[in-house]
């Protein structure tokens, strides 16, 4: 096995050695269509004049595990990924493979974290261990495929306490808990509709069926019940703690309505796609609306799950930005969010399917080194759009490389904010754990859900962190995971061949090879310094790297290492 | 050793020139109109963060006895006939004719969160958004004229966490924390100042890491070009002579000792050569905090004499320089603390939180110093006459930095997001602290 995999490596080599520097990157042919998907997608790039371009199998194996776990892969399963030629459907079998892990539901439960808002404190204050339960029910969700339309309805209807009750924490993760508040956190999450685009009638309307959501605190510290209250018997959001009366006085969010005119009697109002409806007093207005909205005929609640989940795998929505969905802001390709609608609906809104469904599609396998640059074609998909790496996802690609940790706190810690020192950032529940350097590059503050509240534009801070810092140079300086694949037994070659499958998850070209056997850090440089460097000796090829090798200081690796993790491959999405 | 960065180089000469690490985005920044005279060309924010009481520091009620002032009944006489200060501030008082003490700070918020960020930003919370803190609106205003490498909104040494600075404007004008601690041998300060690396091997680094760019080489991207701009502020930064600033060891060790060594004390001389090089807004969030709910006399006794030494050193050293009448000193917590002592247990002595009414110092930048606004009533438990709500102290910091307060800040979707709202039924307000600017 062992020697085939090295008969293989070298025979890649080879062909990195041949070919030009994009075949790193890309495969030579243009890909056939593999579903619907790319019928519907290439049809619009050729009106565009655009050849599709299919990424290579070590930018595919890095961006799917990327793209649905959230981590690099192994060295190993680079290598093996990329150096096996068994399997004509390997890419489709890999895919399936990572949508069975856990760190699928991991990484998915983050970014519908940010979309739900779950975040113990400012300004949603769900606190800390109603953040845990609200995260567990989302993670449990996800894991198990629950059906889409199954995982809206249940928050939709939700009542119950806030630390036994998972969903009803949608309930409580908004900054304005008033029927309109509720409203706009409904539209946004559920339709991709900012409220800021209605008129104020739509949104006073949406608001009455929240009207009869009430919260009621209970003994139990921060303990909070959210429930259906006709009679309004706790018109005043209680977002404080028992025992707290000051700060309830001083800061509580009144409910700007005026109490209900006929409790008791029946709610006239008018649904957003403006039929009208009269809510008869023994039902649940909440569950009233949710039955308008989880239908197939809804034209926003399949549309804004189908574009939140494609805009999540290729970098923007087919009506972009994902969660701005406005007659005004027309898809990019109608026919293919419409097709994938259908198909949304006809599977019975299974998530993992449409997931997959993308995936296997050419048009997310493409090349991201072609057809870039036109705006045009970046909203046809033309190309996989470079993206920086999320700040949980990078941090926790870093401490897998090296196979260190990082301390996350909260500023507020109290049980349930304390977690175990090896926890992925990935899988933190609760956005007020954090750390310096998530803050840094970016992690949403869940605020307001808004698509565009992570951050993930570089900006020098940034720079200087990834660059300089003592927290990532010590990370790698002091990695025995990194020493044990550079500075040992074996040929310099492999070792560069470690680092580059380890970091970049692909094998080096000889180039790169060279470039990397070539370098010296400041130590060495001042012996060169004083045997200037003749014609000849810069005239050394690659077949006397053994002796640039042997010199080589464990600094050396270090500042190879870290190279490759500060270079835009690593960095980002590609 | 020539770098292989033409193309980049010349685009970063051409969009970012010397000046604004932080705002590599300068061509999309707007330029406000802001044609109020400046009098405060830099601010210095001291945060006592947790909330220090007001009784036993700078609002001392010697004869409310000892369930409100408990082991700190004492004052002290100041440089100014007619104020006095808590016996815990013996420096300070020496220095009264700089400083003006606000004695009715007021919003009446209990909770950290919420007062940390309406103390900070001027606006409660509630609405959709979050507001960007004070620090991060000079960013947006000030961003633009300031040419230094280092970020214009420095926070020593570590954000306090409570909620996101920049708010609605985005990450360039998140602050920049140094981390490292100023009164080691060596302040390290987070990517600026690297242990143990030579500027030749960062060259050497930075070389390789050019050449070893397969993506970069394979694509012209506008995103990898703009990280090309981002990286190269930051190498001007590690590489050029900009960091000195925090070199704290260039200072006399006469005048480090005059500021204390410790923590805080360091802090306030970086602050004072951050500011001295021009950077517009520092931030010193108080080392440990001040959230004394037990432990509260000694947390006062160990805490205040460097609050007091550090503090009336900055005030001292600023003025001999003749830098107090450009540089704007506001020092407060997002609240003070109880009047009354909490002597049952589990608190046995401690002080909780407390909105009604506290304390801030300001100094400088406009603000005049040897006097006292407002009081609070006998035991310091209200505001007695003229209340300072957030939106008076910070539209007088903006007024005084020549902002404009009505302006608009960059709102994603375009809504009117004012520096401060206006006074209202809602927002509660004083007035601007026209007596004493």
């Amino acid at each position: 096995m062992d020697k085939k995999l090295q008969v293989l490596s070298a025979l890649l080599l080879l062909i990195c050695l041949t070919g030009a520097t994009e075949s790193i990157f890309e495969r030579p042919l243009p890909p056939p269509a593999a579903n619907e998907i790319d019928r519907l997608v290439f049809a619009k790039l050729s009106e565009l004049d655009i050849t599709p371009a299919l990424c290579s199998d070590a930018v595919f194996v890095r961006r799917v595990y990327l793209d649905v776990t959230g981590k690099i892969p192994t060295a190993a399963e680079a290598r093996s990924f990329i150096d096996s030629t068994y399997s004509k459907n390997k890419r489709s079998e890999l895919i399936d493979e990572l949508l069975e892990r856990p760190e699928f539901a991991d990484y998915w439960s983050m970014k519908w974290g940010d979309a739900l808002r779950i975040k113990a404190e400012f300004p949603v204050n769900l606190w800390p261990n109603a953040a845990q339960i609200y995260h567990h029910w989302v993670r449990t969700a996800i894991a198990q495929n629950k059906p889409y339309d199954q995982f809206v309805r249940e928050m939709l209807t939700a009542s119950g306490s806030n630390f036994r009750v998972g969903p009803v924490n949608f309930y409580r993760a908004l900054q304005n808990k008033t029927s309109k508040g509720i409203a706009a956190g409904v539209a946004l999450t559920f339709m991709g509709v900012r409220s800021e685009s209605w008129t104020k009638e739509q949104l006073d309307n949406l608001a009455v069926f929240f009207s009869q959501v009430g919260y009621k605190p209970t003994n139990e510290w921060k303990e909070e019940h959210v429930f259906w209250d006709p009679l309004g018997s706790t018109k005043a959001a209680g977002n404080s703690a028992p025992g707290s009366a000051i700060v309830t006085t001083a800061m509580i969010e009144k409910n700007t309505n005026p109490p209900p005119e006929n409790i008791g009697g029946p709610l006239n109002t008018i649904f957003p796609d403006g039929t009208p409806v009269q809510i008869s007093p023994d039902r649940d207005p909440r569950v009233v609306f949710a039955d308008w909205l989880i239908t197939p005929e809804n034209p926003w609640f399949t549309r804004c799950a189908i574009n939140r989940i494609w805009a999540w795998l290729l970098g923007r929505g087919i009506i972009e930005e994902p969660d701005n969905i406005r007659d005004d802001n027309p898809p990019s390709n109608p026919e293919l969010l419409t097709w994938l609608e259908k198909e949304f609906i006809r599977s019975g809104y299974d998530m993992n399917h449409l997931i997959r469904l993308i995936l296997n599609s050419k048009t997310y396998q493409m090349s991201s080194v072609s057809n870039t640059g036109n705006p045009e074609a970046a909203a046809q998909f033309a190309a996989y759009p470079l993206r920086r790496l999320e700040a949980e996802v990078l941090i926790d690609a870093i401490n897998d490389i090296t196979g260190s940790s990082d301390l996350y706190t909260s500023a507020i810690p109290e049980p349930f904010t304390y977690i175990p020192k090896d926890q992925s950032a990935v899988s933190i529940a609760d956005g007020s754990i954090s750390s310096s350097f998530l803050t840094l590059f970016g992690r949403s503050a869940r605020a307001t859900g808004m698509s565009d509240e992570r951050i993930n534009r570089t900006s020098p801070s940034q720079q200087l962190h990834m660059l300089n810092s003592g927290h990532i140079q010590r990370k790698i300086e002091q990695s025995a995971k990194l020493r044990k694949l550079t500075v040992s037994r074996g040929r310099p070659e492999q070792a560069v061949d470690n680092l580059y499958l380890t970091i970049l998850s692909r094998h080096p070209t000889f180039e790169e090879i060279d470039i990397m056997l070539a370098y010296k850090g400041a130590a060495s440089q001042e012996i060169v310094q004083l045997k200037p460097a003749t014609a000849k000796a810069k005239k050394r090829t690659s077949s006397k790297k053994k002796k640039f090798a042997n010199k080589k200081q464990p600094q050396d690796w270090t500042d190879m290492a870290w190279a490759l993790m500060n270079s835009p491959e690593f960095l980002y999405r590609h | 050793m020539s770098i292989n960065l033409t193309r980049r180089s010349a685009l970063r000469q051409g969009l970012c020139g010397a000046g604004g690490l932080l705002l590599a985005n300068k061509l999309q920044a707007a330029l406000p109109a802001a044609a109020l005279p400046v009098k405060a060309k830099s601010v210095i924010q001291i945060f006592l963060w947790g909330g220090m009481s007001h009784n036993d520091t700078w609002d001392p009620k010697p004869d409310a006895g000892r369930d409100y002032m408990g082991e700190f009944p004492d004052v002290l006489p100041t440089n100014v006939d007619g104020i006095q200060i808590g016996q815990l501030f013996p420096k300070l008082a020496q220095q009264a004719d700089k400083y003006t003490l606000i004695r009715s700070m007021t919003h009446g918020i209990n909770s950290h969160e919420t007062a940390a960020y309406y103390m900070q930003t001027g606006h409660t919370r509630g609405e959709r958004l979050a507001y960007p803190s004070v620090g991060a609106v000079f960013s947006h205003f000030k961003g633009l004229s300031y040419k230094g490498l280092i970020p214009p909104y420095v926070v020593l040494t570590k954000a306090q966490g409570r909620f996101s600075e920049e708010g609605f404007m985005g990450p360039k004008y998140k602050p920049f924390a140094t981390g490292g601690d100023p009164n080691a041998p060596r302040f390290n300060v987070e990517g600026v100042v690297a242990e143990g690396i030579t500027d030749e091997r960062q060259i050497a680094r930075r070389e390789l890491l050019s050449k070893a760019d397969a993506l970069g080489k394979a694509l012209t991207s506008p995103i990898l070009n703009n990280m090309q701009i981002t990286r190269d502020a930051a190498y001007e930064l590690i590489l050029g002579s900009g960091k000195d600033v925090f070199d704290l060891s260039k200072e006399d060790d006469k005048l480090r000792e005059r500021y204390g060594r410790n923590m805080f004390g360091q802090e306030c001389l970086a602050a004072r050569r951050l500011v001295e090089s021009g950077v517009p807004y520092v931030v010193i969030n108080y080392p440990g905090g001040w959230d004394t709910h037990k432990g509260h006399a000694a947390r006062m006794r160990q805490q205040c004499p460097s609050l007091d030494q550090g503090l009336a050193a900055l005030l001292e050293d600023l003025s001999q320089r003749g830098l107090l009448d450009s540089t704007l000193v506001w020092c407060c917590g997002e609240f003070g603390r109880g009047p009354k002592i909490d002597w049952q247990p589990p608190w046995n002595g401690g002080r909780n939180h407390y909105g009604a009414v506290f304390s801030a110092l300001v100094a400088g930048g406009g603000f005049r110093g040897g006097t006292i606004v407002g009081s609070s009533t006998s035991k310091g438990e209200e505001v007695n006459e003229r209340p300072v709500y957030p939106v008076d102290l910070l539209g007088s910091i903006y007024q005084l930095a020549g902002i404009d307060t009505s302006a608009n800040l960059p709102h994603p979707m375009g809504l009117e997001a004012p520096v401060l709202p206006k006074p209202s039924d809602t927002v509660l307000s004083g007035g601007l602290l026209t007596e004493i600017m």
